[in-house]
């Protein structure tokens, strides 16, 4: 078990990729990224040069729009060790749905399997099972679909067997949080990317069960591993005017440790 | 057909939204229970998996066998390549029989080949033997879900439909004097019928048997009454060996109700002394979706539901929203091989969340398979221009990195500065009901760029 503490360092470069709209609209969860990288010895950069990795393309069906943009991905990430994402969603798009694009680059299918959500950077490559921090909050965590049941970063509902949940296990280490079991563990918010708009109706109902089973079972701050999601989320929120926090998993992380007395 | 618009009107009502996404998630908590209690779960999915691939890269020699087998039991088959061959063939069996009133078990094949309004125009009675089979068709409606055909109605709606044609007590609301005005109505007919009709679920090739899966014995009633029994199935519906119903009728019961096993599964191998049995054999597009190798896995669907209990978009929309025999996933990935241009919206009915993909129990890569008919449609331009153009401008945007940089600067400066109305106009769909994000004053780049730089 990995504690925080002297160690020795990661010496590996590790490419920071921050998808488009975390970069534009929530740069404080890209800041909360280095921050925690940072803080296990990880040396991060971000090159510049990138934007988005196609997702919304590809998912609407435009192949063709997504695969000058996933060349450009793999050409700015293909010399790091490690390719780090702080979402789910955009990691499983370069892992699942590169394929199509890439197939024929040498090095492609050893690339797709050096690109990580942050979390499970953390738990399987890192080896971290705990992190040291105070987070005297109650806390429900939205099981994001693509980081659930493409990456499995946690045993999803449907399946029968050993259920485990890396994200959940790096908030539980933090001292005092009271992580909430939701009604539903993993049922989808509706965010759905271009789905949000062309089904706004049954988008917006998802939601709104996703965020009332969070706030009967008592919830203040929810998280996941997907802004995207939590962007819709915490729309219907502000709109409503309700009292709950949304924050990422990564600034629980970075708050938790400044909250250390 | 947009499924986006009676979705919109279907959830335009939250109460009775939440009420019917509730009624369905019933079904799947059911089937949770159910098989939770089975630690070999995942290697009956897989072994299902494999014998439904196994039998459908076979399916020509499994069809040939399963006929030489069946006619061998004393059974006569039939060949149907679309629904009008089918509904002829059922229809010629039907008249050199005189056959006049007809019982039908519930059939997903038959509904998708509209037989029941083909007979009637022929001057046949036709009568639905399941209970939501028999509610939907009184209420002149297609059934809303493949195992609940009246899942999407109240009690007391079926309380005033039976008020209306069974002749109910207005204020018989409870369902078990529901049930048993539909069982006294049906007995008559079963009495009276000429021919009953059924579906099949499993045709075994080594022994030309059939098994027919019910909760309600209607299917029992049907066919040991009158003496013709005509069952029509999909040419999918074939696997090798009976050994093989070990595997299918432990997952479809569970998957479906989250029963063990369904309270009737009947086995029928050749005619009953004295009768006729008549097996119709269907393509009607099946062949058209073996030779499209993304979608060939579809074909091992076994009909049980559990993709649209789980379906998070089904249980909010409803299944007559999809227009189509089969909704939820599972339709939302057959009904565009039929015709992609008047189903294209339904690939686009899904957030891709993946849970049917995790519930079904052949292990059909539903939501991999809904997100390969979005390129489809997008390279064959039925997708519509609008959606098109927008991502190409996207793309071409994303491409360019100081123009992606330009462009989000400026929406960061617009998000803060546009006035609320103007902001929140009626061509903003996303802010009908959500918030747009607080603009930050920096993107993350900037701030990064900064760090490096010691500032």
């Amino acid at each position: 078990m990995k504690e925080l503490g002297p160690r020795e360092p990661i010496m590996m470069r590790v490419g920071l990729f921050i998808p488009c709209y975390i970069d534009q609209l929530y740069p404080h969860v890209g800041m909360a990224t280095v921050q925690l990288l940072e803080r296990f010895d990880v040396v991060v950069e971000f090159p510049e040069a990138q934007t988005c990795c196609g997702q919304p393309m590809a998912n609407t069906g435009c192949t063709q729009d997504a695969a000058p943009l996933a060349q450009k991905f793999y050409e700015i990430f293909k010399d790091y060790a490690y390719v780090v994402c702080p979402s789910g969603s955009c990691t499983a798009m370069i892992r699942h749905h590169y394929d199509e694009f890439l197939a024929d680059r040498p090095g492609f299918s050893d690339f797709k399997q050096r690109t990580y959500e942050l979390c499970e950077f953390m738990t399987d490559v890192l080896n971290i099972e705990s992190v040291s921090g105070h987070f005297p909050h109650k806390v429900g965590v939205h099981q994001s679909c693509h980081g659930l049941r493409e990456l499995r970063l946690a045993s999803s509902s449907e399946l029968v067997g050993e259920s485990y949940n890396k994200v959940r296990m790096l908030l539980a280490s933090l001292d005092d949080i009271e992580l909430i079991e939701l009604s539903r563990p993993d049922e989808c918010c509706g965010f759905g990317g271009t789905f949000a708009i062309h089904e706004e109706a049954v988008s917006c109902l998802m939601g709104n069960d996703r965020v009332r089973d969070h706030e009967t079972n008592g919830v203040e701050i929810m998280t996941g591993v997907d802004v995207s999601c939590l962007m819709h989320l915490e729309g219907l929120i502000r709109r409503q005017h309700k009292k709950m926090r949304v924050m990422h998993i990564a600034e629980i992380l970075v708050e938790s440790e400044r909250m250390l007395p | 057909m947009n499924h986006a618009v009676p979705a919109a009107e279907f959830a335009s009502n939250p109460e009775r939204a939440h009420w019917h996404s509730e009624s369905v998630w019933f079904m799947r908590q059911k089937r949770d229970s159910a098989v939770r209690v089975i630690p070999e779960w995942e290697t009956l999915r897989e072994l299902a998996a494999q014998t439904k691939a196994h039998a459908i890269s076979q399916l020509p020699d499994y069809l040939e066998q399963f006929e030489q087998n069946a006619k061998r039991r004393g059974a006569h088959v039939h060949w149907a390549s679309n629904a009008d061959e089918h509904n002829r063939i059922v229809h010629q069996i039907l008249a050199a029989n005189d056959a006049k009133l007809v019982v039908k078990s519930k059939s997903m094949l038959t509904e998708e080949c509209h037989l029941n309004p083909f007979l009637t125009d022929q001057g046949l009675e036709v009568i639905d033997t399941d209970l939501g089979e028999r509610i939907v068709q009184l209420r002149k409606e297609p059934p809303s879900h493949i195992v609940a055909p009246a899942i999407h109605l109240k009690h007391h709606e079926v309380a005033e439909l039976f008020h209306d044609h069974l002749g109910t007590p207005r204020d018989a609301t409870e369902p078990e004097e529901l049930v048993q005005a539909a069982r006294n109505s049906l007995r008559d007919y079963f009495l009276r019928a000429d021919a009953a009709i059924t579906g099949v679920n499993f045709a075994v090739a080594e022994t030309g048997g059939l098994v027919v899966c019910t909760n309600e014995g209607n299917v029992d009633m049907g066919t040991g009454l009158p003496s013709l029994h005509i069952a029509c199935m999909g040419i999918e519906k074939i696997i090798p060996r009976a050994q093989d119903l070990g595997i299918f009728l432990r997952l479809l019961a569970r998957s479906s109700t989250g029963q063990p096993i369904t309270v009737y599964t009947s086995h029928f191998h050749g005619p009953q002394p004295n009768g006729q049995l008549h097996i119709v054999l269907v393509d009607n597009g099946r062949s058209n979706i073996l030779k499209k190798e993304q979608f060939r896995r579809s074909l091992s669907c076994i009909r049980c539901g559990a993709c649209l209990n789980t379906c998070p978009v089904y249980r909010r929309s409803g299944g007559h929203s999809y227009g189509y025999t089969l909704p939820g996933p599972i339709g939302s990935v057959i009904a565009p091989s039929y015709d992609a241009k008047q189903h294209y919206s339904l690939p686009y009915a899904s957030s891709l969340c993946g849970s049917c993909t995790d519930v079904c129990p052949v292990k059909i890569d539903l939501h991999h398979q809904l997100l390969a008919w979005r390129k489809e449609l997008a390279v064959t331009r039925v997708l519509p221009w609008t959606k098109r153009t927008a991502m190409r401008l996207a793309s071409i945007v994303l491409k360019y990195t100081w123009l992606y940089r330009l462009l989000g600067f400026l929406a960061r400066k617009l998000l803060s500065c546009l006035p609320r109305m103007i902001l929140y106009n009626r061509l903003n769909i996303w802010g009908r009901q959500r918030e747009l994000p607080l603009p930050p004053s920096h993107s993350f780049r900037h701030w990064y760029r900064n760090r490096r730089h010691g500032k």
